[in-house]
């Protein structure tokens, strides 16, 4: 259909791969949706032809409804630089700006990543369709009956036109909910990231902040190439313990460091949840640095080698630059691995060492 | 061609058979069910299967699907102005909602097939417009598709450039020559004094005087005749197809450009009409026989949704339809005419009814003898600003927002039209076509109390000298001074006119 190349083309030239010059006629308008309870803000880019036409100084137009002279218009066209927020507290606006695709394709090609060889089986896809909820728009077939029943219920008693003596809900289009299903991809190729992080009290809030940008990132191309990405997030100081990813990167605990209760762990969910031939493992550690003993630091080695390292696809470590932090880990395992191809180490002083560094961490295609 | 369902099939007979009766004259129509995936797509098309390739049309494509997809948008309707006839209705709609449509439909094609300014347009535009995509295509394919698409996007930056009301002038091919004058014995100039009796005359018009006068007139004539075009032209494309310096396909190209201007060009003078027009009679048949009791609820949502007011906003079914009963009430009613103008007297105006029962009549007259600007011009009165909210809105500065402005009626009358004259854009025509006999061109925008906005006039006059390859110029106000804008090329630069005599350029950049 040619509506596809007109549509393909004007994607190029938004992306700026065609036609530089029209940069400057871009702009970027949005619509406000609605996406179950959360609204989105669509972006909308327009191309502008430019053509005469009157400026916005002397011109008006005509409205209508109430109002008296000097009363502003409301929800109507958008005021230059104002701010455009909801009016409401609680709204909320989710940007749907560039899909993750998208973001992971600008990442790989901004750091020139090589495309990820999955190990194992050939990446084949399997979808499947799922209906997991409701939504106020769809086709009619789809509409769900009990749920539409409700909400006009819910309406006409609270609008007080509920007889009880005569209940006849008369549903409204508002009123209506139709099933909204999500495609379910299978992948044949899965693979699991296995975050670890020091939050010994020499880990501050901007390294936390740091590692939290740089995992962000991770994310984004491991899950361009893995559709059925899991994640997993572990913290430790002197213990280590699985948490969920808000906790991840909130917590703060003080005290000492034993980085191999880390190591161990991630072993021990590698072992227990991924056997090998399905899954591709890849664990990152970010760390200030500072190892409690150097008896653990051997112990961390003597676990690199002769377990995590076997069954990871790369395992990346990550040294986030502290006050408080004598970087002392990373000189030992420069030490003890001499020739390094699983084992990638990376140096973050600042944020604006970030992308360097996941091009240092995702650079081998692994 | 036709697919509908036998119920939707049903329900069309009925609704052609109902609109008959009322009077309705439309081309045979054509109703298609499709997905709204094709609907987006004919709709970023402008209603058509077939263009020729532009991103232009993916642009309003994408905003139409996302909108769609989010539940934001929803096309009802659409409906091509041919012969026959071609609506879309959209699967997967309520029946009620096909039946409004359906109704609607029958009222734009009989406005389309009876209203005046749609007497010129091409009926067959269908296999134009798959002839123009063919040709398009084929350029694309010889001299590649960047030069091509660059070119059109030059040519859509002045789409708006034509002369609307040209295709109504009946013009002959070529127009006779001015009166020769007898060089041998000059008319007697019309600079002269008025010399009550003629004998008097040697002495109020001495011969010095009239030699003086003689002399202006022939200079007059001369630059009249050594200009060119003879009159400004407000179809600017067609000036640059003749003239301009374009190679075979690029002239068919802006021909095509043009062709497609001028065939929309109706439609965007009858919106307010034409909408007012096909809402009033979905709505009399509708509420008059087309309901049952178990659609009334969602025909009245779906109603009221399209004729809904929001303060910013100026809704052309809203005021059409209106507009539209105010006339079939007024003309039943006898409210017309030098009797009932004359009479101020409150009450005796509130309960005027000579029951003459002309309404029906007069409003099949309005939809065939009427654009908007007439229309609103014609129609609009006082009452009906009050009774529909109307008011003008203006930016205010100190605020940063858009404010009421004003209830005041000739003042909503007049901005009204001041929108809908020349689709609310400037009018610009070309002047001079060998400006400063240098082969430049020099355009002139017809000011209105509006200036034009600078940054998209910078670029469009770069495009127009894209075109014509020569120096343009135009002439125009910015914030009260009069300003000659000139692009060479490679240099813009704007000048300030103190007089507007040629050769005189105060440059001020």
């Amino acid at each position: 259909m040619s509506i596809r190349e007109d549509h393909s083309r004007f994607r190029d030239i938004i992306k700026g791969r065609i036609k530089e010059n029209f940069k400057r006629y871009i702009t970027h308008g949005e619509m406000i949706g609605k996406r179950d309870n959360e609204f989105v803000k669509i972006p909308i880019p327009h191309i502008d032809i430019p053509r005469f036409k009157y400026g916005p100084k002397q011109q008006g137009g005509i409205g209508q409804g109430q109002g008296n002279p000097g009363d502003p218009l409301d929800g109507g066209e958008q005021q230059p630089g104002a701010g455009q927020a909801g009016d409401n507290p609680g709204e909320h606006l989710l940007e749907v700006e560039v899909s993750f695709e998208e973001l992971a394709e600008i990442l790989g090609e901004q750091l020139e990543l090589p495309r990820i060889q999955p190990k194992g089986n050939k990446a084949v896809d399997s979808t499947q369709i799922k209906y997991t909820g409701l939504a106020p728009v769809g086709p009619e077939s789809l509409r769900h009956f009990k749920a539409s029943y409700k909400e006009a219920l819910k309406r006409s008693i609270s609008s007080g036109t509920y007889d009880i003596n005569n209940p006849i809900v008369v549903p409204i289009r508002k009123d209506l909910r139709y099933r909204a299903y999500r495609t379910i991809v299978k992948p044949q190729a899965n693979a699991v990231v296995i975050y670890m992080m020091d939050v010994s009290g020499s880990m501050g809030d901007e390294q936390k902040e740091i590692v939290r940008l740089e995992s962000f990132w991770i994310n984004a191309w491991l899950k361009h190439h893995y559709k059925g990405l899991h994640t997993r997030f572990i913290i430790h100081d002197a213990a280590a313990r699985e948490v969920d990813e808000q906790t991840f990167f909130r917590t703060s605990e003080s005290g000492g460091t034993l980085i191999s209760s880390a190591y161990n762990l991630c072993k021990k969910i590698i072992d227990e949840e991924y056997p090998l031939e399905d899954w591709n493992i890849y664990p990152f550690h970010f760390s200030d640095g500072d190892n409690w003993s150097s008896e653990d630091t051997q112990y961390c080695v003597k676990l690199l080698k002769e377990d995590l390292l076997r069954k990871a696809n790369i395992f990346c470590y990550g040294q986030v630059e502290s006050k408080y932090g004598s970087g002392q880990f990373m000189k030992d395992l420069e030490l003890a691995f001499p020739e390094r191809d699983k084992l990638v180490m990376s140096r973050i002083e600042n944020r604006n060492r970030i992308p360097d560094s996941i091009k240092e961490f995702l650079g081998k295609g692994k | 061609m036709a697919n509908l369902t036998p119920e939707l099939e049903k329900a069309r007979l009925q609704i052609k058979k109902m609109a008959e009766d009322y009077g309705l004259d439309f081309f045979e129509t054509i109703f298609e069910l499709i997905t709204y995936d094709q609907m987006n797509q004919f709709a970023a098309y402008g209603g058509f299967p077939v263009r020729y390739p532009h991103w232009r049309f993916g642009m309003e494509y994408e905003s139409l699907s996302k909108g769609y997809e989010y539940g934001l948008s929803k096309i009802y309707e659409m409906v091509i102005n041919t012969d026959p006839c071609y609506a879309y209705l959209m699967e997967g709609n309520m029946l009620v909602d096909q039946k409004l449509v359906m109704a609607h439909v029958f009222g734009h094609c009989d406005f389309f097939k009876n209203n005046f300014w749609f007497s010129k347009t091409n009926r067959k535009m269908m296999d134009a417009m798959a002839n123009h995509a063919t040709r398009i295509r084929r350029y694309m394919d010889r001299y590649g598709v960047e030069p091509v698409e660059n070119f059109i996007d030059r040519c859509l930056s002045i789409e708006n450039l034509i002369d609307r009301y040209s295709v109504y002038a009946q013009k002959p091919a070529v127009a006779p020559p001015a009166e020769l004058s007898d060089d041998e014995s000059p008319s007697r100039p019309t600079g002269l004094l008025r010399a009550e009796r003629s004998y008097m005359d040697k002495y109020i018009n001495p011969p010095d005087f009239v030699r003086e006068q003689q002399e202006a007139e022939r200079k007059k004539a001369e630059a009249r005749d050594s200009t060119f075009p003879a009159r400004p032209e407000r179809d600017v494309l067609n000036f640059l197809i003749q003239y301009g310096p374009l190679k075979p396909w690029q002239q068919d190209v802006l021909g095509i450009i043009r062709d497609e201007a001028y065939y929309f060009a109706p439609q965007g003078m009858t919106k307010i009409m034409n909408e007012g027009w096909a809402s009033y009679w979905h709505s009399t048949m509708m509420t008059q026989q087309i309901l049952n009791d178990s659609e009334v609820v969602d025909y009245a949502d779906h109603h009221s949704g399209t004729v809904a007011m929001t303060p910013s906003r100026f809704n052309p079914y809203k005021v059409g339809i209106e507009l539209f009963r105010n006339i079939e009430e007024r003309w039943n009613k006898g409210q017309f005419g030098k009797e009932w103008n004359e009479c101020d007297n409150f009450d005796e105006r509130k309960h005027w009814d000579k029951k003459l029962g002309l309404g029906r009549q007069k409003i099949f007259e309005v939809r065939r003898d009427y654009n908007d600007v007439t229309f609103i011009d014609t129609f609009l009165t006082e009452d009906f600003c009050v009774q529909n909210k109307l008011f003008v809105y203006k930016f205010n500065r100190k605020t940063q927002r858009y404010e009421v402005d004003t209830r005041d009626f000739p003042l909503i009358k007049k901005q009204l039209l001041f929108q809908l004259t020349n689709w609310g854009q400037p009018i610009i025509d070309v002047v001079d076509g060998n400006y400063e006999n240098r082969g430049e061109l020099l355009l002139r925008h017809m000011h209105e109390g509006v200036d034009m906005q600078p940054d998209y006039m910078e670029e469009t006059l770069k495009n127009v000298q894209a075109l014509w390859s020569r120096p343009v110029n135009l002439l125009t106000i910015m914030d009260g001074e009069e300003k000659l804008y000139a692009f060479n090329g490679t240099d813009f630069k704007e000048f300030t006119l103190k007089t507007l005599h040629r050769g005189e350029k105060n440059e001020t950049r």
